[in-house]
C-alpha cells in the first residue's frame, strides 16, 4: 500500500478525461510493486480499461504522472514501453499461425531465428499449447485462443503485463482453470501482473492485492482478505461479498468503538475512522457473522426481529428478517439447526458482536 | 460499389423467389414479378450484347444481314479482328491504355488507401468533410473534371502528356479504392494495431504484417474499379490526351468519327470480355475478403 520509492508502476493525482467535461478516472493513486499481481476490480464504466490504456500508451493522462520504473513515461510511445498486453478480445492476428504469433514480438526486436523458435517452444509450454503452432487462431477454442495472447504476451519477457478481463468471455469452468493457470504462470515468471476485471470472485481468487474502483476513484487497495474483513467504505462492505448496510447517527464514541442510534434500536460498532457524535455512519455486518441467541447475552448487540422469509440453501439457512424502517436484513446460518428451526413469521433473537459491526463514513452521492 | 451492390441483391433474390406462391393469384404475380426483371435485364445488357455478334459481320456493315441471321457461315468472319491486329494504331491504344491505367492504378491504390487508413483513425478531425472531397471526383460529372484537369494541368505543362493524364485518371480512380478499402476497415478491430505496437511494432512494420494483408481484398477490388475506371475513360483524354496519348476508348471514338468500320465493334466485344474478366475477379475477391472473417 505505502508508495515507497521501489514502486515499480506508479499512478500520481491521474486524471483522465474524454470529452473535456466528465472525468472517467479521478485523482488516481496507485503504486504496484515488482513481481506483484494486481486486480482492478469494478463495475462497468468505473474506469479500469482507461487506467490500462493509459499505463500501455493507447490514451494520455489529462493530468498527473505515470512512472514505470521510476520513469515518467507520458512521451514514450507503446511499442518501447515494452509491456504485454492481453486484449479482452484476444487480439490475435487472424492471418498469422499461433507459432508467428508469438514469433511477432521477436522478429520485432531481431531475435536470432533459432533463439527465437526456442522462445516460442518455452512460452507454449507454459500455456500448455505444444503443438498448436502451425494453426490460426480462428482454429482454437476460445480459452485456447486466451493462453495464445497469454503466451504471446509474455514472449518477449516484459517486466509488466496487462490483462483486461481476459477470461471475459469464457464459461465458468474453463474460466477457473484460466485464473489458476494464469496465477501459476504469473509465479513461475514473477512477472508483475496489473490484471482488469468486474468479477469479484476472480479478484479475490487470483490477486496479491486488489485495487476497487467506482466512478473513476479507487475505494480502497488491500489484500482480497483484509478487502473482506475490512472494507474502509460501504461501496467495497457491498461489493465484495455480501453485507447488510445500516445507516444511523453516532451518538457516543468510546475509543475504537462508538454507539449508533439506528432507529428502533442503539448498536455498538467498531468506528473505521474518526467521527464525531452527531455524525452519520453506515454499519455494515456480514449475514454470517450474524448468529441465533438463543439466551439473551449471547453477543453484544441483539434484537428480537420478525422473520420474512427463509430459504434453504442446503449448507446453509437464508433468513430474511426485517429491521424497522431499515428494511431488510439478512442473516446466514450454517445447517447445524436444521430445517425448520426458523420459519417465517417467527420472531427470533439474533446478534452480533461489536467488532463484526462497522461503522463506516457513508459514500457521497 | 455500384456494381457490388447489384451483385449482392442478385444473390439473395433467388432465395426469396423460391418461397412458393400458394394460390393462382400469387403465383401470376410471381411470373408477372419474374418476367419484370427479366424485361429490366434485357433492357440493361441487350444494347451491349448485340455488339458481340455484330462483330462477326462479314460485311462492313452496323447492323444484321440477312445471312447473318440466317447463321450461313459465310456471313460470319474474323476480319474485323484482324484488322485490328494488323492495324499499329490500335496495338498503340492497347500499350497506351495498359501503360497509362496500370500507372494511374498504382498511384490511386497507394493514396486511396493511405487516405482510407487515416480517415479510419479516431483521432482524424473533420472526417465527413475530408471524405467528401475525396469522394468528389466521382459525383461531379466528368466533363467538369476533364475541363479542370485541362485548365490547370496546361498551367503546369501537363497537358498532352502521359503523367498528366496519369494524375488525372489517378484522381478519377482514387475514390474507389477510398471507399473499398474504408468499407473493409470498418471489420477491421482496432486492438490488432495496439496489439502489434504493444508487441513493440513500428507503424509501418504494423501496416506491412497486421493491416495490410487484412485488408488487402478492400486493396485488391478498389485497384481494380480504379484500373477500370481509367481504361474505359474517354473524356478526360479528348481533352488532355494529344495524338501521342490516344488509348482504346479515344481510338474508339475517333473510329467512329473517321472510318466507320465494324472493327471497333471488334474491339468493344474484346472490351467487354476483359470487363467481365474484372468483375470476375472482383466478386472472387469479395467472397475470399468475406470468408476471412
Ligand atoms: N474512447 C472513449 N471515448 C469516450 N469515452 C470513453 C472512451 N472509452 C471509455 N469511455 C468512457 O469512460 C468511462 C470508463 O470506461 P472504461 O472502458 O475505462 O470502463 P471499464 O471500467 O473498463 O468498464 P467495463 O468493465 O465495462 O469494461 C465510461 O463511461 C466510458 O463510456
Ligand atoms: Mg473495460
Amino acid at each position: 500500500m505505502n508508495a515507497g520509492t521501489n514502486a515499480y508502476v506508479e499512478f500520481e493525482g491521474v486524471h483522465k478525461s474524454y470529452d473535456g467535461e466528465t472525468e472517467v478516472v479521478r485523482d488516481l493513486h496507485l503504486s504496484v510493486q515488482e513481481g506483484e499481481f494486481l486486480t482492478l476490480l469494478g463495475p462497468s464504466g468505473s474506469g479500469k480499461t482507461t487506467c490500462l490504456m493509459m499505463l500501455a500508451g493507447f490514451e494520455a493522462p489529462t493530468r498527473g504522472a505515470i512512472r514505470l520504473g521510476g520513469r515518467t513515461i507520458h512521451d514514450v510511445p507503446p511499442r518501447q514501453r515494452d509491456i504485454g498486453m492481453v486484449f479482452q478480445n484476444y487480439a490475435l492476428f487472424p492471418h498469422l499461425t499461433v507459432g508467428e504469433n508469438l514469433r511477432f514480438p521477436l522478429e520485432v526486436r531481431g531475435m536470432d531465428k533459432a533463439v527465437a523458435a526456442e522462445r516460442v517452444r518455452d512460452a507454449m509450454r507454459l500455456v500448455r499449447l505444444e503443438g498448436f503452432e502451425a494453426r490460426r487462431p480462428g482454429e482454437l477454442s476460445g480459452g485456447q485462443q486466451q493462453r495464445v495472447a497469454i503466451a504471446r504476451a509474455l514472449v518477449f519477457e516484459p517486466r509488466l503485463v496487462l490483462m483486461d478481463e481476459p477470461l471475459g468471455a469464457l464459461d465458468r469452468r474453463l474460466r477457473e482453470e484460466m485464473q489458476f493457470e494464469i496465477r501459476r504462470i504469473q509465479r513461475t515468471l514473477g512477472v508483475t501482473v496489473i490484471y482488469v476485471t468486474h468479477d469479484q470472485q476472480e479478484a479475490m481468487v487470483m490477486s496479491d492485492r486488489v485495487a476497487v474502483f467506482n466512478r473513476g476513484r479507487i475505494e480502497q487497495v488491500a489484500a482480497p482478505e483484509v478487502l473482506y474483513e475490512e472494507p474502509e467504505r460501504p461501496f467495497v462492505a457491498t461489493f465484495i461479498g455480501d453485507n447488510n448496510l445500516l445507516r444511523g447517527e453516532v451518538v457516543d464514541v468510546d475509543g475504537d468503538y462508538c454507539q449508533v442510534d439506528i432507529g428502533e434500536h442503539t448498536i455498538t460498532a467498531f468506528l473505521v475512522s474518526p467521527r464525531a457524535v452527531g455524525d452519520t455512519v453506515v454499519l455494515a455486518v456480514r449475514p454470517e457473522r450474524i448468529g441465533l441467541a438463543d439466551e439473551p447475552g449471547t453477543y453484544g448487540n441483539e434484537f428480537v426481529v420478525p422473520i420474512s422469509d427463509v430459504i434453504f440453501l442446503g449448507d446453509h439457512l437464508l433468513v430474511r428478517a426485517t429491521m424497522g424502517e431499515q428494511g431488510d436484513f439478512v442473516v446466514k446460518i450454517p445447517n447445524i439447526v436444521g430445517h425448520g428451526a426458523v420459519l417465517p413469521g417467527d420472531r427470533v433473537r439474533i446478534g452480533w458482536t461489536a467488532t463484526d459491526c462497522r461503522a463506516l463514513v457513508p459514500d457521497e452521492d | 460499389m455500384l456494381e457490388h451492390a447489384n451483385l449482392d441483391t442478385c444473390g439473395s433474390y433467388p432465395q426469396r423467389g423460391r418461397m412458393t406462391a400458394s394460390s393462382p393469384r400469387e403465383r401470376a404475380s410471381h411470373y408477372a414479378h419474374v418476367a419484370f426483371c427479366a424485361a429490366v435485364l434485357v433492357f440493361l445488357i441487350a444494347p451491349i450484347l448485340v455488339v458481340v455478334p455484330l462483330s462477326f459481320n462479314a460485311e462492313p456493315y452496323f447492323t444484321f444481314t440477312e445471312g447473318m441471321l440466317r447463321f450461313e457461315p459465310d456471313a460470319y468472319s474474323l476480319r474485323w479482328y484482324a484488322s485490328i491486329v494488323e492495324d499499329e494504331a490500335w496495338l498503340r491504344a492497347l500499350v497506351n491504355s495498359l501503360g497509362i491505367g496500370v500507372s494511374a492504378t498504382v498511384v490511386a491504390t497507394v493514396l486511396g488507401t493511405l487516405a482510407a487508413l487515416g480517415l479510419a483513425s479516431p483521432a482524424m478531425p473533420g472526417r465527413p468533410l475530408v471524405m467528401g472531397l475525396l469522394i468528389s471526383p466521382m459525383v461531379t460529372p466528368v466533363i467538369i473534371s476533364a475541363a479542370g484537369f485541362f485548365f490547370f494541368y496546361s498551367s503546369l505543362g501537363l497537358a498532352q502528356t502521359h503523367l498528366g493524364l496519369i494524375l488525372a485518371h489517378a484522381a478519377l480512380g482514387t475514390p474507389f479504392v477510398v471507399i473499398t478499402v474504408t468499407a473493409t476497415l470498418a471489420g477491421f478491430d482496432v486492438n490488432l494495431t495496439r496489439a502489434a505496437a504493444s508487441l513493440g511494432a513500428g507503424p509501418w512494420r504494423t501496416f506491412r504484417r497486421v493491416q495490410l494483408p487484412l485488408i488487402a481484398p478492400g486493396v485488391l477490388s478498389g485497384a481494380l474499379f480504379a484500373f477500370a475506371t481509367s481504361f474505359d475513360e474517354v473524356v478526360a483524354v479528348l481533352f488532355m490526351g494529344g495524338i501521342d496519348q490516344r488509348t482504346i476508348p479515344r481510338q474508339m471514338w475517333s473510329g467512329i468519327r473517321e472510318q466507320i468500320s465494324p472493327a471497333i465493334l471488334a474491339v468493344a466485344t474484346f472490351l467487354i470480355a476483359f470487363a467481365l474478366l474484372l468483375m470476375g475477379v472482383v466478386e472472387w475477391l469479395r467472397r475470399r475478403g468475406s470468408q476471412a472473417d
